[in-house]
């Protein structure tokens, strides 16, 4: 049976955790206050004869290491590269959501967009162009009510196809201002040629022109975990320091 | 309809205002940047707490609460009514 | 320093060079305003495409309910009269199944014990097994069950609906003036179910100052272990002038004033805290307060009462039993004509006495600092000469039993006011090490609750004496 990866990002409060039980069948409490996921959690389901483990990362507002949590969001994103990255939206705050699901889609095209709370939505008379939205982001996406459980089985259908390579995103490209994006080509080649197509290049090169110490913190952790795993023939247990 | 510059904490309970500049430095910028505090966007004050501080803030559809050193060093212009 | 593998893979100190050029290409915050601003201008480019808004007051639909439970005028009188609500329909509801749960636990006893005697088992072993661990069993389910069926999924039905982001929204300025952070407000209320449970939920406060604070003064939150101890002795000797149907209100009055003391208590400690040991500004702040939504009834209501009063009722019967079966071991192994219970009780009297309470009690405090809800099994037990846990039915022997060992209104009151302050239950200590690192603080944690307890109930008993009011 092929296995896959799934990570579970969002904003606090969109309904991570209720769609996580949806699926994993696990009951966390879930309550409506910014924050309550202190921790990741995981968990597994079957879909269409493969197994998933699914990944709750901690509700963050952002992915520009202000807290530990959006830190930990992060590195799970980026270095453990899950073969799909759910990104929770609530529908009643798109604005804000999105500014999320832009940031995971500069970091990896294995996304699927999935906006929750459409019940919430409709009842505050907000209509939403799920074709049009599509369109603008590139990448799959889907409307559920994590709650009444409508919408799972399409949602599991996108991650099927984004999981298994039947669908490769394309998502939309962020174009900064003239001046980021001289800033961005003066530093992405360095970057490449330091990475090469193990690290998402413009998005790191980004990051650093942000001055992210963290990031180049959980950089360093993870060159020395690819040295030592390139070295683990020779010099035993050596590679215990890898880092999560 | 230019007004006069105000900051979030004195811009008056339902009132709207377009953000202008942000004071603030460090994290919490970071952090109300990420939140939609953002130069340009449109920004509706709720109302106070009962004790008079923090006060929300309508923002992009979500409701923010501020305490006052931070909202005292969000200027903006108010817009309509 | 990494040492350079012969490889061409690129080395940390790369890495640095790097960064240090980006520095010197970047002019601080003006990078980060810039990609957020652009990414904003994005989002709101595509929501201007693909969202449509309809009705721009359903939209506020929640600030309209805000208005009114945020309000100067209401905002405090409504959080009050939630929490007295929830109280009080614990406590009336929680009656009479409670001595329903009772009198069925006595009933199977009694075949029990019909069976210890037709296979003539050894009076220790029928005392062992029936008095000490079935007793005590039974006593912590039917005190406890029902009360906490009824609490938690009440309390879940606020959480869901959103409520509680708005009582930390309305206590903020309270808290800011004692140091803490006004989320510390929800990580309370989650002290109400278990305190163990809301030293790990301190994690939503990310300044470590703010989040000690929170950690050390939740202890004074009373959690479902202290519950049964406040309402039971509150509804027994505090307001027993009040007649019939009102009594459960009165009841509700006294337990609610208990919680209201542990706040004021939460606040002044934070407060000294903040200007002693933790010295520290305030750091930043931003609350959330996300709409309301209707919570789904019947959902909330089986999960909560599965997943919390199901596993809280689990924690304490695996404490109680084995708590049962040595505290009568200890009330029946004799030493100099008087059983080991006794003697403890005894060496523990003038201390006792001296905070408005006896021996027993001290006693039943210090074996109850596995889980609070065994200190009242305990204390019964050790009463009774048989050493055995009571009899878990008759609400009304058990005003006998505590009458007939001297106690009047003040050693209640100082029993619910040492249950209210004093150390945090194993458990709960257990986590604050495991949150914090620290055995100072894990320590203090301990230390300086059971002071304030000492010195609240000394003060009550000696003010109690002094004015000949027992």
């Amino acid at each position: 049976m092929r296995s896959y990866t799934i990570a579970l990002a969002g904003n606090p409060n969109t309904g991570k955790s209720t769609l996580f039980n949806a699926l994993t069948g696990l009951r966390q409490h879930t309550g409506n206050w910014a924050g309550k996921t202190v921790t990741s959690a995981e968990g597994f389901f079957e879909y269409d004869d493969a197994s998933f483990r699914i990944v709750d990362l901690p509700g963050t507002y952002s992915l520009y290491s202000n807290s530990t949590d959006e830190e930990a969001a992060r590195d799970y994103i980026i270095f453990e590269n899950p073969d799909v990255t759910i990104v929770i939206l609530d529908a009643t705050s798109l604005e804000r959501n999105l500014n999320l699901a832009l940031q995971v889609l500069e970091m990896t095209n294995r996304v699927v967009v999935c906006i929750n709370l459409m019940d919430e939505a409709r009842r505050l008379g907000i209509k939403i162009d799920l074709k049009k939205m599509q369109e603008k982001l590139g990448v799959p996406t889907v409307a559920i009510s994590a709650r009444s459980k409508k919408g799972i089985d399409e949602l599991l259908k996108q991650v099927m196809l984004v999981a298994s390579g039947a669908v490769v995103p394309s998502p939309i490209s962020i174009t900064y201002s003239e001046e980021i994006e001289k800033k961005i080509a003066a530093i992405e080649p360095q970057v490449r040629e330091m990475f090469g197509t193990h690290l998402p290049s413009r998005w790191i090169a980004l990051r650093l022109l942000d001055d992210d110490e963290s990031l180049l913190t959980s950089l360093k952790k993870w060159l020395q975990r690819d040295q030592n795993a390139a070295s683990r023939k020779e010099v035993l247990q050596y590679g215990e320091t890898a880092c999560h | 309809m230019a007004s006069a510059e105000t900051t979030l904490l004195e811009a008056g309970t339902g009132n709207q205002v377009r953000i202008t500049r942000i004071e603030v430095q460090g994290v919490m910028r970071r952090r109300l940047l990420d939140l939609g505090f953002v130069p340009g966007n449109r920004i509706e004050v709720l109302q106070k707490s009962p004790l008079g501080d923090p006060i929300a803030f309508r923002v992009n559809n979500t409701t923010i609460a501020l305490r006052s050193e931070e909202s005292s060093q969000i200027w903006g212009e108010r817009i309509g009514e | 320093m990494e040492r350079p593998l012969a490889t061409n893979a690129p080395s940390a100190s790369a890495l640095d060079q790097l960064l240090d050029k980006a520095r010197s290409m970047s002019q601080g915050d003006a990078v980060r305003d810039g990609i957020v601003g652009d990414i904003y201008k994005i989002t709101h480019e595509i929501c201007d495409a693909s969202v449509r808004y309809e009705d721009r007051a359903k939209l506020a639909s929640t600030s309209r309910l805000d208005r009114i439970l945020t309000s100067k005028l209401w905002g405090f009188p409504i959080m009050l009269a939630m929490l007295a609500v929830v109280f009080w329909l614990t406590i009336a509801g929680a009656n009479v199944p409670s001595a329903m749960l009772a009198d069925m636990f006595g009933f199977i006893e009694g075949y029990i014990t019909m069976f210890f005697q037709a296979i003539h088992a050894p009076d220790w072993l029928h005392g062992l097994l029936v008095l000490g661990l079935y007793r005590g069993s039974a006593w912590v389910i039917s005190v406890m069950l029902p009360p906490m069926a009824i609490f938690f999924p009440t309390f879940a039905l606020l959480e869901n609906f959103g409520y509680l982001p708005r009582v930390a929204f309305n206590m903020d300025r309270l808290f800011k003036r004692a140091g803490g952070h006004g989320k510390q407000a929800l990580t309370m209320s989650m002290g109400f179910g278990c305190n163990a449970a809301a030293i790990m939920s301190t994690r939503i406060i990310e300044s470590p100052r703010e989040r000690m604070l929170a950690i050390v003064t939740n202890n004074f939150v009373p959690c479902n272990g202290r519950w049964p101890t406040l309402i039971l002795l509150a509804s027994l000797f505090m307001t027993v002038s009040v007649s019939g149907g009102l009594q459960s209100f009165a009841t509700a009055g006294v337990v609610l004033a208990m919680v209201m003391f542990g706040i004021v208590v939460t606040f002044t400690v934070s407060w000294v805290l903040s200007k002693t040991l933790l010295r520290g500004v305030p750091t930043h702040y931003t609350l959330e307060l996300p709409p309301y939504r209707r919570p789904q009834f019947w959902k909330t209501v089986l999960l909560a009462s599965r997943d919390k009063s199901w596993s809280v009722l689990k924690r304490a019967v695996i404490v109680a039993a084995p708590a049962g079966v040595i505290t009568w071991i200890l009330g029946n192994v004799f030493v100099g004509g008087d059983s080991v219970l006794n003697h403890m009780a005894g060496f523990f009297d003038p201390f006792g006495q001296l905070l408005g309470m006896d021996g027993f009690i001290i006693m039943a405090f210090l074996l109850g600092l596995p889980a609070n809800e065994i200190v009242l099994p305990i204390l019964l037990m050790g009463y009774l000469s048989s050493g055995a846990m009571v009899d878990a039915d008759g609400i009304d022997n058990i005003k006998e039993i505590f009458v007939n060992h001297g106690w009047t209104w003040l050693t209640a009151l100082n029993m619910m006011l040492f249950s209210l302050l004093h150390y945090p239950c194993g458990t709960t200590l257990f986590n604050i090490y495991k949150e914090t690192h620290s055995k100072k603080w894990t320590i203090l944690s301990a230390l300086i609750p059971l002071g304030i307890a000492i010195g609240v109930t000394f003060i009550t008993a000696q003010l109690a004496r002094a004015f000949g009011w027992v």
